[in-house]
């Protein structure tokens, strides 16, 4: 069995600047996320956080590298191959993106509709399991612009977890929430992670928080990447860049569990 | 010599923003020629969504009535009263049936039909689709596996075609029926002779005429209203965010619109 549930290899992704020239944002990155386990992709805004997710997702293409998911090159899969690739991930956005036009139930009923020969009366079992399961029932009816934030992230896990995805994606998934409703969702995270057993991959600037469920942490910076085996490794590193990562993010944690303490 | 510097410096400039335009054109071009493909693939991929279609139906077709009734109306009424001024010069007022019904069935009823419905649907159309767009509504389309064109873009396609030529039938029926308003209760002219002035001059051809044009504009409007709102980040200064759904939401509506009245030119001179 693979051990491994994405692999970049080499990869350089760049973007043409408006005044001619090229941004790289990925430059050669080698990194593996393993199976079963909880990644965290941190570093500032601009670094390529979200692009990574994207190139993962076959959503944008790489310039060269390879991108390889459960030991298969998926670089460049177009048509069938992508839409069969897409089936293992589950994906929460940045803000959820939820059908507006839709309720809570049609946005979670949605997959299943789409992407299975179930029958209505087994999509709705299937769709009010979920929701109870993440405490939404009730809301089955409201739109999304009814919702909260917090709810609208349920609503969005929920509907990412219909088909049981084996790798769960999730686009800054705190943004815009107090930290009461941050800790919530990441509870939730990890007691879904263990229900359904999937490989996470988190990104995020929620940094104090989100390390408390990292077994491993990706940090970008201007294109290159470090890789540590878990948040503590990260602060016995001497790169200055880290240091200085560490200094204005990990230092809250300590200070924190002080507090705590 | 710091003036001859600055005109090189202008000219290249020029240069450059011309060859980026013409590569940004060529771009646009392949990326709406490609969509248009993937739309129509669409239409045979299954399942197909029948209740979505009925949906866009209802909201471009049935949704457009009165602006169409009341457009055709007035444009109808108008005519009536034009052609009877003209007409009326040569003493030629029986002539005014034929006159408004071809004007209407072969011109006018295609071209306002398309270009109210672009205005009225294909702007919602944009809209919608470059709201989705930015909230990463389409992304989360993909990321299920679903085919975005199929799910949003086909069925939207399959309505304006079936609904526009159905919508420019009424405008012609409405219109005409405006013009026997003005024409013969307003200005005298007798009914027999309009009524009769429309059976004699109106053929197959005229209709058909009208029909591939309706046809052909239905697919401009849906085509390039549906296709700015998808692309929206990709169109040249649309910005992000709201700004830019609401420039390409206009951009879709002008072109839509401009292209309607092109190729209204290039199938009358081809058809005709």
């Amino acid at each position: 069995m693979n051990t491994i549930a994405i692999e970049f290899r080499d990869v350089v992704k760049s973007f043409a600047k408006k005044n001619g020239g090229k941004q790289v944002i990925l430059d050669h990155v080698n990194f593996s996320i393993p199976v079963g386990k909880t990644t965290v992709i941190a570093g500032g805004s601009g670094q390529g956080k979200s692009v990574l997710l994207k190139l993962i997702l076959g959503l944008m293409p790489v310039d060269s590298g390879q991108i390889l998911v459960a030991g298969e090159d998926v670089t460049g899969v177009r048509g069938q191959l992508l839409e069969q690739l897409r089936t293992r991930f589950g994906v929460l956005f940045q803000g959820a993106a939820l059908f507006d036009s839709l309720s809570v139930y049609e946005n979670v009923a949605l997959p299943l509709r789409e992407r299975s020969n179930k029958s209505e009366h087994e999509i709705r079992e299937q769709v009010m399991a979920i929701l109870t399961q993440l405490e939404l029932t009730g809301h089955e009816e409201k739109f999304p612009a009814q919702l909260s934030g917090g709810m609208r992230k349920r609503v969005g896990l929920a509907r990412a977890l219909q088909l049981k995805p084996e790798i769960m994606l999730f686009d800054e998934p705190t943004t815009g929430l107090d930290p009461v409703m941050t800790q919530e969702i990441y509870n939730l995270f990890a007691r879904t992670q263990e229900q359904v057993g999937y490989t996470a991959v988190i990104v995020s600037h929620d940094i104090p928080k989100v390390f408390n469920l990292a077994d491993q942490v990706i940090v970008l910076n201007n294109g290159k990447v470090d890789v540590f085996a878990s948040p503590e490794a990260l602060q016995w590193s001497r790169e200055p860049h880290i240091v200085d990562f560490v200094e204005s993010t990990m230092g809250k944690i300590y200070q924190s569990h002080l507090v705590e303490q | 010599m710091v003036c001859e510097q600055g005109e090189g410096s202008m000219q290249r400039n020029f240069v450059q923003k011309l060859g980026e335009t013409g590569l940004y054109v060529h771009q646009d071009l392949g990326r709406m020629g490609l969509y248009l493909l993937l739309a129509v693939k669409g239409l045979f991929r299954r399942p197909f969504r029948f209740g979505e279609f009925m949906r866009q139906m209802h909201f471009i077709g049935s949704g457009s009535v009165v602006v169409i009734f009341f457009t055709a109306a007035s444009t109808g009424m108008v005519l009536g009263l034009q052609g009877y001024y003209s007409l009326n010069k040569f003493g030629a007022e029986g002539m005014l049936g034929s006159a408004v019904s071809l004007t209407l069935i072969m011109e006018l009823g295609p071209v306002l039909t398309a270009i109210m419905v672009a205005g009225r649907a294909g702007s919602a159309m944009c809209a919608e689709l470059g709201i989705m767009r930015i909230s990463e509504q389409i992304d989360a389309l993909e990321c299920m596996a679903v085919d975005p064109f199929r799910y949003l873009i086909t069925p939207k396609f399959l309505a304006a075609l079936v609904s526009i030529p159905l919508l420019t039938a009424l405008f012609d029926v409405v219109g005409i029926a405006g013009g026997y308003v003005a024409g013969v209760h307003l200005m005298g002219v007798n009914p027999g002779s309009y009524l009769e002035g429309m059976r004699s001059s109106v053929t197959n051809h005229d209709i058909w005429l009208g029909t591939v044009k309706s046809f052909v504009f239905a697919l401009l409007v849906v085509w390039i209203c549906t296709g700015r709102g998808y692309f929206v980040y990709q169109i040249r200064g649309a910005g992000f965010g709201a700004q830019s759904v609401s420039r390409v939401t206009t951009q879709a509506v002008v072109f839509s619109s401009i292209s309607v009245l092109v190729f209204d030119y290039l199938l009358t001179a081809v058809l005709l």
